[in-house]
């Protein structure tokens, strides 16, 4: 074995020693652009492909554009026609109440289960498994299972009927005030699985050290969470809430399988509304500008999110 | 032998693909009766002696098969034929991608079997641009009638005050009295059968086709609305997001004793194994006896750069219109033909009253496009309506509130 490995090692030795005696410049040269040139082609399609693209949406947003793309200037007609559109407005409420609620559960339900396993349990493999495998399922899957559950005539209120529990109710689905509700329940399904796992690595990261420490010091279970292992989790709960936030802006693909933006339109997101407006209503500029308001939107919410996430990192250096 | 097979079909696919003049139709008919009567059309186009190029995407409204046209057309590559329909033919000509097919229509004497409206729609700037495939009409109500039997009620009324106080009767003996699916296109269509019913043909050409500012909102709108909001009692609580076909399932089965809808709902019936006039009625919606909403499907023709593309397309254009396609197209797909002089020999009693009740409309001036069906109103204006009507199903605006809504919906451009 070890004969073999001496075997090997010497023409490697050998190659690597005419290298230098060719040329040690050619060598930097290389080891200088291969870099850039692998890298290159990503960085020229993400820069044309991604960037270029929002400025093209941006520009579309202040054209009078229908069916097809039109290129001639018109101001800012649309953003007025979109502020003006109710549609709009019921929209952006949903994304409130669906974006605070879903983040909020999500983040308090991944915490607490992750420090429920963090408990040094029986089987906690297993238990994470559990809790992480909504996270692999698409959100269309998660949205069609959770409408047949939902739906009082097919699911629960009617397993409940069956069951000769008459009087339990639960339509939800079929609301139009409590439709989003739905949505909600559904995402924070899908998610807090995978919340809990970016949690539970954080809480393994933590020093048992300065844990013990505190216990020596008499502190009790729950204020070492609270006092020190809490804080010190600063970095993870902006990954979460950078992942979450984004999740939660351009949500369609849920709604569009738990309650097709229904009844009527009570369940309707920004993305729903981009989408229909933009192609199947022959109004590309008003949906460019509902596109460029929901670019608006991710960009107050991780620009202010990424500038602390900066200093702390400073901060702590 | 397998080989020599495969072999043979790869090269008849490359001598299709290298034809000089090949048809490349695009349309969104893939699911089972529908595809069928695709197939009737490729058939027809060889037998012609031209290639057929199929560009079928899937998609029951047609929204992905818009999609795809449009990135099609704006690389300079258009399609033959695109299945489009109504006032999206005007926005296409506007756009100034489609071409005259004048050739074809005076050969055919088009504008002499086609009615008049029809005609209109295929026109752009006064010129064929689009061929008619077929015609659905969608002021229906379709019935079970052991449920109606049960409930005391003798038919299918033909007034709104007698169906609202039939249903009533079907809801009192247990049933649920209106199958319907709360989807925007199905209120809509409830919607406009219901516009019909209350106020007529004028009434509704003027409201919801010419978009009259007065007539929409007009008293007899609110009465529309107010119509609509009894009816909307009527629906069980289950509805929203239901399919449509789903609905139909209902009445087969039993649970539900009408539904508003198309005359593609024939098509679950006849699935199912069900007669008509036996197992199940077909009416035209209360009060609306002598009107008709049509849905039109159609073919649109792009601009095509050779001599011998543009012959294919005349081609394909006067296949469409032959009777024996337009006969054999529709008893797959459950409409009735475009043109006259169409035996009518297999068509069913509710396909026959179709098209006597077309004739008679189309004489009286009450043959009106169909706004659930992209047929009356630019897809902006369509969208905006539905949100309104949406919403008023689906909570509980008032009357005078869904009026003055829809009005301002009425003027998007």
């Amino acid at each position: 074995m070890q004969a073999a490995a001496r075997h090997c090692r010497a023409p490697l030795f050998h190659s690597s020693l005419s290298i230098t005696g060719m040329s040690m410049s050619l060598k930097n040269v290389f080891e200088k652009t291969i870099p850039k040139l692998v890298l290159g082609p990503t960085l020229l399609s993400s820069l044309l492909f991604v960037y270029g693209f929002i400025f093209l949406t941006a520009y579309l947003s202040l054209t009078p554009s229908r069916m097809m793309p039109n290129f001639e200037f018109a101001g800012l007609q649309q953003y007025a026609a979109l502020f003006d559109n109710e549609r709009w407005w019921t929209s952006l409420a949903n994304l409130g109440i669906f974006g605070t609620l879903f983040i909020g559960i999500s983040v308090a339900l991944g915490l607490f289960l992750a420090i429920l396993l963090d408990q040094k349990i029986r089987a906690e493999g297993a238990l994470r498994a559990v809790y992480l495998y909504p996270m692999a399922l698409s959100f269309i899957v998660t949205g069609t299972a959770w409408k047949w559950m939902l739906n009082p005539s097919l699911g629960l209120e009617k397993v409940m009927h069956d069951c000769g529990w008459s009087s339990f109710h639960f339509d939800w689905l079929v609301n139009p005030d409590m439709a989003i509700y739905t949505v909600v329940i559904a995402g924070v399904w899908q998610s807090s699985g995978f919340v809990m796992a970016l949690f539970l690595a954080g809480l393994r990261g933590i020093d048992d050290d300065i844990i013990k420490a505190a216990q020596v010091d008499g502190a009790s279970l729950p204020t070492i969470y609270r006092r020190i292992v809490i804080p010190a989790m600063r970095p993870v709960f902006f990954s979460v809430l950078l992942i979450l936030s984004h999740i939660a802006i351009k949500s369609f693909d849920l709604v569009i399988a738990l309650t097709a933006g229904g009844p009527g339109n009570a369940s309707s997101v920004p993305a729903i509304f981009m989408y229909q407006f933009s192609f199947t209503r022959g109004q590309l500029g008003l949906g460019s500008a509902s596109a460029m308001m929901m670019l608006a939107t991710i960009v107050a919410v991780l620009v202010p999110l990424m500038y602390l996430e900066a200093r702390s990192n400073k901060a702590m250096r | 032998m397998k080989l020599k097979h495969i072999a043979m079909l790869m090269s008849l696919a490359i001598a299709g693909a290298a034809h000089a003049t090949d048809v490349e139709v695009l349309h969104y008919w893939t699911s089972g009766g529908e595809a069928k009567s695709a197939e009737q059309l490729k058939l027809m186009v060889k037998q012609a002696g031209y290639g057929w190029k199929d560009f079928a995407v899937a998609g029951g409204g047609g929204e992905n098969a818009m999609t795809a046209l449009k990135t099609r057309v704006m690389s300079g590559n258009p399609p033959t034929a695109a299945q489009i329909k109504g006032p999206s033919i005007q926005e296409w000509g506007s756009e100034g991608m489609l071409a005259n097919i004048d050739e074809a229509a005076v050969a055919g004497k088009w504008d002499s079997v086609l009615p008049k409206v029809v005609a209109d729609i295929m026109k752009y700037k006064g010129h064929y641009v689009a061929v008619p495939v077929n015609v659905h009409r969608v002021n229906w109500v379709w019935a079970n009638p052991e449920v109606l039997k049960k409930a005391g009620v003798n038919g299918i009324p033909t007034t709104m005050d007698g169906f609202l106080e039939a249903a009533e009767k079907v809801k009192k003996s247990g049933a649920i009295a209106i199958a319907h699916g709360g989807q925007p296109w199905q209120d809509a269509t409830l919607f406009e059968s219901v516009a019909l019913g209350v106020g007529g043909a004028p009434f509704y050409q003027k409201a919801l086709v010419s978009l009259d500012q007065k007539t929409l909102t007009s008293p007899t709108m609110v009465k529309v609305f107010d119509t609509l909001g009894k009816i909307k009692g009527y629906i069980d609580k289950d509805a929203p997001g239901r399919d449509w076909n789903l609905a139909t399932a209902m009445v087969i089965n039993g649970k539900a004793g009408f539904q508003f809808m198309g005359d593609w709902a024939k098509g679950e019936f006849a699935a199912a194994g069900k007669v008509p006039g036996k197992d199940y009625l077909c009416a035209a919606a209360p009060g609306t006896a002598k009107d008709y909403t049509f849905n039109i499907d159609s073919f649109a023709m792009f601009q095509q750069k050779s001599a011998d593309a543009k012959k294919g397309q005349i081609a394909l254009a006067n296949a469409i219109m032959t009777p024996s396609f337009q006969s054999v197209f529709n008893l797959n797909k459950g409409s009735i033909p475009v043109r006259s002089g169409v035996s009518k020999d297999k068509f069913d009693d509710c396909a026959l009253k179709s098209m006597a009740d077309m004739d008679a409309s189309s004489k009286a001036g009450t043959l009106v496009p169909s706004l659930a069906h992209g047929m009356a109103v630019p897809s902006a204006t369509q969208g905006a309506m539905f949100d309104v009507i949406a919403k008023f199903m689906n909570s509980s605006m008032s009357s005078a509130d869904a009026v003055a809504a829809l009005a301002k919906a009425a003027r998007t451009k």
